[in-house]
């Protein structure tokens, strides 16, 4: 697979298009250790329950991860004890619809993009689609992630278990 | 081909201890239960938080029956059924919302809070005597609504034993949760959260009183918090989940002497699970300490100390609840199927207390509740493991023997088991299940109730 090495060499469209398209393959290709790299260290990643959910402090959340949850959460993934990915998923996103917001403040810039995740497990797919708010940091010539944010079109529907990251 | 179940073949499924797979997999049992026990006994529906105001209201099921609970004109609490008396369209389609008056979307037929029809269109298609308001057609009220401390409980039963009579020892349950509240009232906020599994609607309730599982089911998570760095940066969830996470690794031994009592009517709770030890290491918390003066204000230290005290964990009362008040945490179950069920989650804020502890409680409920939690996740996969194992034919039970013979009588109305893994829960709840279902004398209303 290709390796966007290029990825946050500025802050044109196409470079974050391809960060973004990095960061799906990392987590299509199970390599979740390296995606964790792509945060910064007071990350946030997080799927709302409600829709237009401002708050995740005081409003619950389908996830809702700090640093320190997000690393246990992706150190998880790795234990063979996960009876919730045994077997594992195999997922594929697909991202479009990219607009990234010239209003971004102190230093981040704040995309958004239309992604389609398909999740396939037990001989059965599910789909799972949302608008994702990425917060990007750009240091050292490469993106990092301080806030990674999916909402689902159906966050407050019947969801069965989301073990895995999208 | 639709199979019967006699008395008989019913009582022959509960056996000392082991139950038949078909408790859980037949669909002609689903269909008893729904009947005979969702029909039945009271079931919670939620809290009166949720409608503050004349015309708010709340839907949700009683079984498969679609219901509305509304706040009246009058202050009251009132639950109906959910649909238009003329040709039946639900009258409320969202989850909640404030109404002056239900107005069917079909005909127009436009009902008040309290469930009395006010007008129909062209009256005068009606001969006199066959005028729907001359024949009191209206919103028919579910038959029985009681309501505890705010929790609004109805049955669909025209009789039967009272809510605190149902309830018995574990009220002191729901005590528990609604005196931590230093202005002495809890609500519900932050959300109502849902998930699903393709399995029983049972093994939800007797896993929420199982103290074997923790360690083998949550294996990953326990792990994975175990190795945590706890340097790392955290706004306060990670550092909830992560405790919780490695708590769940607690050895078996902590999980023998964990308190874990059987109630009459299939309820039952988890209890001790901290030790006084623990609660003096809380109370260095600086939000601890700024909670417990604010509970001293309006209790005094006594009453304080006496509220405190009771550290009981998980509360299941049979059939579609599980709460626990430490965190103000709330499941209520609603069985789809044999072999799916919805679980809607809740999270209680205790008035007067401080604004932190409403959001650790939030934290708590993501990684307990939240449909991506590392914790939640695994139990969903083991319930639908034990569905899709009890397809097979060539062992037709489920055994709960651990601690049989063990069980201590408190004296007070309920057992205690021998040891916190004792499956006492799982035959508790069995025992009141092979009760309901045995009973075909079901009192269920078609009638108006008012």
């Amino acid at each position: 697979m290709t390796e966007h090495k290029s990825v946050g060499r500025g802050a044109n469209l196409r470079d974050i298009e391809l960060f973004l398209i990095h960061e799906a393959d990392l987590i299509d290709q199970r390599r979740y250790e390296e995606w964790l790299d792509l945060f910064t260290d007071d990350c946030r990643y997080w799927i709302p329950l409600e829709e237009n959910q401002t708050d995740p402090k005081n409003t619950i959340s389908l996830v809702y991860d700090d640093r320190k949850l997000l690393e246990t959460r992706v150190r998880r993934l790795g234990k063979d004890s996960m009876h919730a990915q045994a077997p594992h998923s195999r997922t594929l996103h697909v991202i479009g619809n990219l607009v990234v917001d010239a209003e971004a403040k102190n230093d981040l810039i704040a995309v958004r993009s239309n992604q389609i995740i398909t999740e396939y497990r037990h001989n059965s797919i599910r789909i799972l689609a949302g608008q994702v708010f990425h917060r990007l940091e750009s240091q050292n010539d490469r993106f990092r992630i301080a806030h990674k944010q999916i909402n689902l079109i159906d966050s407050e529907g019947e969801h069965r278990g989301i073990p895995i990251i999208l | 081909m639709e199979i019967k179940y006699s008395a008989q073949d019913i009582a022959a499924l509960v056996q000392p201890g082991r139950v038949h797979r078909d408790a859980y997999a037949s669909p002609a049992i689903f269909e008893l239960e729904m009947e005979r026990i969702f029909g039945r006994t009271w079931l919670l529906l939620g809290h009166d938080s949720q409608i503050p105001n004349a015309g708010d209201y709340f839907t949700t099921v009683m079984g498969r029956q679609p219901v509305i609970a509304v706040r009246n004109e009058d202050g009251s609490v009132q639950v109906m059924f959910n649909r238009c008396a003329h040709r039946g369209p639900m009258l409320c389609s969202l989850d909640k919302g404030s109404v002056k008056e239900f107005t069917c979307p079909y005909h127009g037929w436009v009902y008040g809070l309290d469930g009395a029809l006010k007008s129909i269109p062209v009256a005068r298609g009606y001969p006199q005597e066959q005028d729907p308001r001359s024949r009191k057609l209206g919103m028919v009220q579910v038959p029985r609504l009681e309501i505890y401390r705010g929790f609004i409980f109805a049955s669909l039963a025209q009789s039967g034993v009272t809510l605190k009579q149902f309830l018995g020892p574990v009220i002191s349950s729901f005590d528990d949760l609604v005196d931590r509240a230093p202005d002495g009232e809890v609500e519900v906020a932050g959300g109502i959260g849902r998930h699903v599994y393709n399995g029983n609607w049972k093994f939800m309730l007797e896993n929420h009183l199982d103290g074997l599982h923790p360690r083998y089911v949550h294996a990953s998570s326990v792990a994975a918090a175990n190795e945590q760095d706890d340097a790392r940066a955290t706004d306060g969830a990670g550092e909830v989940a992560v405790r919780q996470m490695r708590q769940n690794g607690a050895p078996n031994e902590l999980w023998e002497n964990i308190g874990l009592w059987a109630a009459p009517n299939g309820h039952g709770f988890l209890a001790d699970y901290h030790d006084d030890e623990k609660l003096v290491k809380m109370s260095d918390d600086p939000l601890h300490v700024e909670y417990r003066r604010r509970m001293e204000a309006t209790y005094g230290a006594d009453r304080t100390r006496e509220i405190l005290t009771v550290m009981r964990w998980n509360t299941i009362v049979f059939p579609n609840v599980s709460f626990m008040s430490q965190f103000g945490q709330l499941r209520i179950l609603r069985p789809v199927s044999v072999d799916r069920s919805v679980v809607e989650t809740y999270v209680f804020r205790l008035k007067g207390a401080p604004e932190e502890m409403f959001q650790r409680s939030i934290a708590f409920a993501n990684i307990v509740n939240g449909a991506g939690s590392p914790v939640l996740t695994d139990d969903l996969e083991v319930y639908e493991r034990m569905q899709t194992g009890l397809h097979t034919t060539g062992n037709q039970w489920v055994d709960y023997a651990r601690g049989i013979g063990r069980d201590i009588d408190t004296g007070d109305g309920t057992q205690r088991g021998g040891t916190g893994t004792s499956e006492i829960a799982n035959r508790n709840q069995f025992s009141a299940w092979l009760n309901y279902m045995s009973d075909s004398e079901v009192e269920i209303s078609t009638e108006a109730a008012q």
